[in-house]
């Protein structure tokens, strides 16, 4: 077992529900110790494909292999992973120290190695002498890290989290997204995790799915999917992207109205529509020369206060119908005395301008 | 467990089907839902199938088609007394219906007081057996009963009394319905047309009885249901008055001619299957109505609305008490109505019947088994079809026949049962009779609505639990044992005395199986008040009604421990 | 704690109910009956003390009920002996050969008229019961109505719907009387009184001792019914008069059989010469006046003295062959126009 072999290897997986297609040939290997993000809107497929690794909803057609082992039609009890759910699951009947070591004395362990393995759960996820208490008296973040330490009880090769943070208060969801971060970089369990929240992803996985309609739009790593996204789905759903309607002008150049833009490159022929994708936070407004490349004088319109930053629309002079947005932090704000009906230099770097075909056909939504 | 799975199919799609590889497990649960279904279909499906069948035989057991059919609607006696039973039905519904509206409306829309009082005194018939209410109108409205006069000289053997007793009996059913249908409301609705100054009749007819009309529809079934299937009051007051029930009883009893009681069991079939779709649709309506937005209504006092609706339910609450409060006194009395001193002979029934008061005890064992094996058997296969995803065809039949027996009044399935385990080639045969087929007759008769308990609370179960399971490889059978049956112990409790309860008052299903040593107090009470032993019936039934309190209050006092001391889990 | 015991004992009670059968070490007889409840206990009792290897179960149900049943199971028969049911029941099973022969030691000593006249030997006889009026003073004299000395009287317009006599088809009590009447009066004449009395009858109950308690109660005004159940109410306090109509009253006899093709035929023969002996007819007479063996006699408090003299010459065999056909005539006149009735 020294060779690379993946931990998980999935291969033209498909699954329907009637008429609806949930899934369409899923392709996606995931190595030992990695963690990976499935990331989507809601009704994407995400948490179907997690139930189908399980082998809670099996899948109609395709393979799964755990571990070099073909597990494509194996119930989940043949299976090798432990799972944590939104909703804790927690058995409410069972006290802390019986939900965790529920798997294990199923395995007919003796009482002083299971007594043992609790504690050391208990330990591990930060919750020492709680083990005679029932669910009900911990709170939410206490639960989850049980519902964790429960599916670790039993070493399993996989940890499936479904949507662990989403049913907690913003200020928990940050302090157990890093924990479990940690707690599995510590282990080395290979985990797959499925969140609809971008930022989770972002802040957790090493590398990250999106998927939609039930397919794959692109698989990488945070800083890959946030900068170069491979669809417009991408773009739009990780992070924040303005959108405009733009004409090719050749293979480095689009053009806006009357606003002429350097971009990386573009496959589209000189006059082709295509759509520019810009990230908010890329728009720069100190430190301009009017005339360089990408600068141009645009209208500040609608200011939104956001607290760390404000929201700006900014209107090019040039092409005055289209709108992008821009993020300027509280201190330019201030710095820069940034009002709306303002007219100002406002630039664009090259490297942060995505350009994709134009919305001809049917458009993914 | 498995670590040399074959890998065979490599190449191409796996040719697997919605379903994962049979694991032992998985083929020991399919297992258990088809044994499921096959034990439904010997306590549900075949003794109906052989109702069915026994309507178009002869009584030699020749095919005849619907011959049978044909001389019922050609005797007059016998449609005289289909006629009789929709007279009686319909009178009963109409009575009832909007009495338990006013009722329900004191209880859920105004700010009587003493709910839990009125609440209390409408559920009383539930605890009695049905005839337990004619026996007392035979001492307030019978030729020698203290109120003769209010029927202004009709007499209460007949229709008469018939509706009165039904309407009594049936009340508490129809109140449970409504009750629940009004407690649906979406106050926002009502702030919303009091803000446009909407008069109070108008927001009544425009928000509270579309909202309470499934309730009503649904009322109106269950009660005509209820009434056209009793079989105990049209027996104690019917006079010569023949209904459908009764009709039966002769035909199979008196004449054993068992494919014309065949025929009356089906036409006494309809309106229950009649009511049990229209019920079906209705709830699935109502669903609808109410958004998840809807805030509830509470009532405000209001004067006159109070007063009127109080006194009428208080009225209708007394008049229950008092009919049963009258059963129990009449139960002491020494000889009515020459001699009214007080007695506790007619509690010694040996001295009226030979079997003493071995009925009581036989109807005490009986429904201690139907509570025990009703509610071990109802919750694990409502667990088998509700939690295994597996063998999804056995599972579909199962909840089909669990669904059944609300659509089959207790008079006709008790008809089935004769039917089924008196017939000769049957080797199940050996406990006609017994008291096992009494246990398994009552907790078929009352499987659907248990079912749906469990179902129910099943469903209120993290659907998750199961597959957290399957992760940690502990087999569905020590889940359920560990976890699901401890949760759901309330719901199985619920069950129980449910089944207890039923089994003690039920008589229409029962008259037609007991066997010598299996005779049950509801059949004994029919016997001593044939016998002309009325005061001991009534003794008879008040002693059942006692038990059946007794359990629910019993009940509800662990219960109450249940959730308390024993289950410290639930508290916060 | 509690609760475990109880969910223990609840367990255990269902159980039981399973296995309680295996344990009898007896010889079970089931005996198909329609002597009244009252009387089942005592009967059990001294068939046991007497045949202590028998273990007697009773089913009990009306006569025509009992005797539906019986023939409606007579290819597969669940009874063992007959006891208690009316002489023309047991001339009619015994036409259909489901009678076991056998004369009970002692049938000898019998009256003459309480043994099976005609070979073979198979049903023994154990009392007479009369169907007499329970006439309920108290009421009658609300309602106007006179004290009726013949049938006759009982058409009278003050006794309108205030009559209860047994069904026929289900009550042996109510046949009894039928063909009484049909037999003394004759049958044009009978069926015309009947005609009459059908327009006085309240209701047709389901038992031959109903009749008289609801007279007795006052919630009727007569009663048609068993003889001895008027005396008994009467002593009870009831304000009735058992009255004999001048005429004569139509009687039956309850008779005993063993069923051909049992298996417990000896246990059962053991039953049948009990049914014979003194201590059997102190036991009848009891409940009647007149039973098998002479020399045994009962005159219960109350009991109409005239009740022997009035008793009419009864043909049982009569009321055997034409059971079918007069039920049926009974039916026809009087079923379809009961149901309407108010």
């Amino acid at each position: 077992m020294t060779s690379p072999e993946p931990m998980l290897r999935i291969a033209r997986l498909s699954k329907r529900f009637g008429a609806f297609t949930a899934l369409r040939d899923i392709e996606l290997s995931i190595a030992r110790g990695e963690f990976v993000c499935f990331l989507g809107p809601s009704g994407c497929g995400k948490t179907t494909l997690l139930r189908a690794i399980a082998g809670l909803d099996p899948q109609d057609e395709g393979v799964i292999e755990l571990a070099g082992r073909d597990v494509s039609r194996a119930p989940p009890a043949e299976r090798d992973f432990g799972i944590v759910f939104q909703s804790y699951a927690l058995f409410p009947n069972l006290t802390i120290g019986d939900n965790i070591a529920y798997g294990l004395v199923n395995r007919g362990r003796p009482r002083a190695e299971i007594d043992r393995r609790v504690e050391e759960l208990l330990a591990l996820v930060g919750l020492p002498e709680q083990r005679r208490k029932y669910p009900v008296q911990l709170s939410g973040g206490q639960q989850q890290r049980v519902a964790l330490a429960r599916a670790l009880a039993t070493s399993p090769g996989l940890l499936l989290l479904d949507e662990p943070l989403s049913a907690l208060d913003a200020r928990v969801r940050i302090r157990l997204r890093d924990e479990i971060r940690g707690l599995q970089k510590r282990l080395g369990v290979t985990t797959i995790m499925v969140t609809h929240d971008q930022e989770e992803a972002l802040a957790m996985a090493d590398r990250i799915v999106v998927m939609n309609h039930g397919v794959i739009e692109q698989i990488g790593a945070p800083e890959e999917i946030y900068r170069q996204p491979a669809t417009p789905f991408v773009a739009d759903f990780v992070g924040h992207m303005t959108f405009l309607d733009a004409v090719s002008t050749g293979p480095r150049g689009v053009r806006i109205g009357g606003l002429e833009l350097h971009v990386r490159e573009t496959n589209a022929p000189a006059g082709a529509p295509v759509r520019l994708a810009m990230r908010p936070e890329e728009v720069r407004t100190r430190d301009l020369v009017e005339g360089e490349a990408n600068v141009f004088r645009g209208r500040v319109g609608a200011l939104a206060f956001l607290g760390a930053f404000c929201r700006a629309r900014v209107e090019p002079v040039q092409s005055p119908g289209a709108a992008i947005t821009a993020d300027f932090s509280a201190n330019a704000m201030r710095d820069l005395a940034i009002a709306t009906g303002q007219e100002r230099l406002f630039g664009l770097s090259e490297a942060t301008l995505r350009v994709f075909p134009a919305r001809a056909e049917p458009a993914a939504s | 467990m498995s670590a040399a799975a074959p890998v065979a199919t490599r190449a191409g799609p796996v040719p697997s089907g919605p379903g994962a590889r049979a694991s032992t497990e998985a083929r020991i649960g399919a297992a258990l839902v088809w044994l499921l279904g096959a034990v439904l279909t010997l306590i549900i499906a075949a003794p109906l199938w052989m109702l069915l069948s026994k309507s178009v035989q002869s009584v030699d057991g020749a095919f005849v088609g619907l011959a049978n059919f044909a001389v019922y609607a050609t005797t007059p006696t016998l449609v005289a007394a289909l006629l009789n039973s929709l007279f009686v039905a319909s009178l009963s519904t109409a009575i009832v219906v909007p009495l338990a509206f006013v009722y329900a409306y004191a209880l859920q829309r105004s700010c009587v007081p003493g709910k839990g009082v009125l609440y209390a005194a409408a559920l009383l018939p539930i605890f009695a057996p049905s005839l337990l209410s004619a026996l007392a109108l035979v001492y307030v409205f019978g030729n020698q009963g203290f109120l003769k006069g209010a029927l202004f000289g009709a007499s209460l053997y007949g229709p008469v009394g018939i509706v009165i007793a039904e309407s009594l009996y049936a009340f508490p059913h129809a109140l449970l319905i409504l009750t629940t249908a009004l407690a649906l409301a979406d106050g926002r609705l009502y702030e919303a047309a009091e803000a446009m100054g909407t008069t109070r009749a108008r927001i009544f007819r425009t928000v509270t009885l579309p909202g309470a009309r499934y309730g009503l529809i649904s009322a109106v079934f269950v009660v005509f249901t209820i009434v056209i299937t009793d079989f105990g009051i049209p027996k104690v007051i019917g006079g010569q008055y023949a209904v459908l029930a009764t009709d039966a009883y002769k035909q199979v009893v008196g004449q054993q001619n068992f494919p014309m009681g065949a025929v009356v069991g089906l036409l006494l079939l309809v309106p229950a299957v009649l009511a049990f779709f229209v019920d079906r649709s209705v709830r699935s309506r109502q669903v609808a109505l109410l958004s998840a937005r809807a805030v509830p209504y509470v009532a405000k006092p209001r004067r006159a609305r109070d007063l009127a609706f109080g006194v009428a339910a208080y009225v209708i609450g007394a008049m229950i008490v008092a009919t049963y409060t009258v059963a129990v006194w009449a139960s002491f009395i020494k000889y009515w109505p020459y001699n009214l001193s007080l007695t506790l002979a007619n509690y010694d029934f040996a001295s009226f019947d030979a079997s003493g008061w071995s009925p009581y005890f036989n109807s005490l064992k009986m429904a201690a088994a139907s509570a025990v094996i009703g509610a071990t058997f109802v919750f694990f296969g409502a667990y088998l079809i509700e939690k295994l995803k597996l063998a999804p065809f056995g599972r579909a039949f199962a909840q089909f026949l669990a669904m059944l027996p609300m659509a089959v009044p207790g008079l006709v399935l008790g008809l089935g049962y004769v039917f089924f385990y008196n017939a000769t080639w049957n080797p199940l045969g050996v406990f006609y009779g017994s008291l096992a087929v009494l246990v398994v007759n009552t907790v078929a008769h009352f499987y659907t609505v248990a079912h749906i308990t469990a179902t129910t609370a099943l469903g209120q179960i993290d659907p998750e639990f199961e597959s957290v399971a399957a992760s940690l490889k502990v087999p569905f059978w020590r889940h359920a044992r560990r976890v699901t049956a401890p949760i759901c112990l309330p719901a199985i409790l619920d069950i129980g005395v449910y089944m207890f309860v039923n089994a003690l008052t039920t008589v229409s299903a029962v008259i037609f199986l007991y066997g010598s040593e299996s005779k049950l107090a509801s059949i004994a009470i029919v016997h001593l008040d044939e016998a002309g032993a009325i005061a001991s019936a009534a003794a008879m039934g008040a002693i059942v009604m006692a038990t059946a309190i007794a359990v629910k209050l019993a009940h509800l006092a662990i219960d109450r421990a249940l959730l308390g001391r024993l289950q410290a889990w639930r508290r916060r | 704690m509690k609760l475990r015991h109880a969910a223990s004992l609840a367990l255990g009670m269902g159980l039981a109910v399973f296995a309680g059968e295996a344990l009898a070490q007896k010889t079970k007889v089931t005996i198909y009956t329609a002597l009244e409840n009252d009387q089942l206990g005592p009967f059990k009792a001294s068939i046991e003390k007497a045949v202590p290897d028998a273990e007697v179960v009773w089913v009990r149900d009306s006569t025509g009920v009992i005797t539906a049943r019986f023939l409606a199971e007579k290819d597969n028969p669940r009874a063992d002996m007959v006891m208690g049911l009316a002489a023309s029941s047991l001339l009619l099973f015994e036409k259909a050969g489901l009678l076991e022969t056998y004369e009970p030691k002692g049938a000898s000593a019998l009256k003459p008229a309480f043994r099976d006249g005609a070979a073979p030997y198979t049903w023994t006889g154990m009392d007479a019961f009369l169907g007499v009026v329970c006439f309920n003073t108290a009421e009658a004299g609300k309602a106007g109505a006179k004290a009726p000395a013949s049938w006759q009287d009982l058409l009278q317009p003050a006794l309108k719907d205030k009559i209860v006599m047994p069904h026929p088809a289900s009550s042996g009590t109510g046949y009894l009387m039928v063909a009484g009447w049909l037999q003394s009066m004759g049958e044009e004449a009978g069926w015309k009184f009947m005609d009459g009395l059908h327009q006085n009858i309240a209701a047709y109950l389901h038992s031959g001792s109903a009749p008289c308690v609801q007279a007795a109660r006052g919630e009727r005004t007569v009663g048609l019914a068993l003889d001895m159940r008027g005396a008994s109410e009467k002593t009870k306090g009831a304000p009735i008069e058992v009255i004999i109509p001048k005429e004569g009253v139509g009687w039956e006899m309850e008779a005993s059989a063993i069923v051909k093709g049992t298996k417990v035929g000896d246990v059962a023969k053991k039953i049948a010469d009990w049914s014979t002996t003194k201590e059997a007819n102190e036991l009848y007479s009891k409940t009647y006046a007149i039973v098998a063996l002479p020399g045994v006699v009962n005159n219960p408090p109350n009991y109409p003295t005239n009740a022997e003299a009035g008793m009419i010459k009864n043909d049982l065999g009569w009321m055997a062959d034409n059971r079918d056909r007069v039920l049926k005539e009974w039916s026809r006149r009087y079923e379809s126009k009961a149901a309407p009735k108010n």
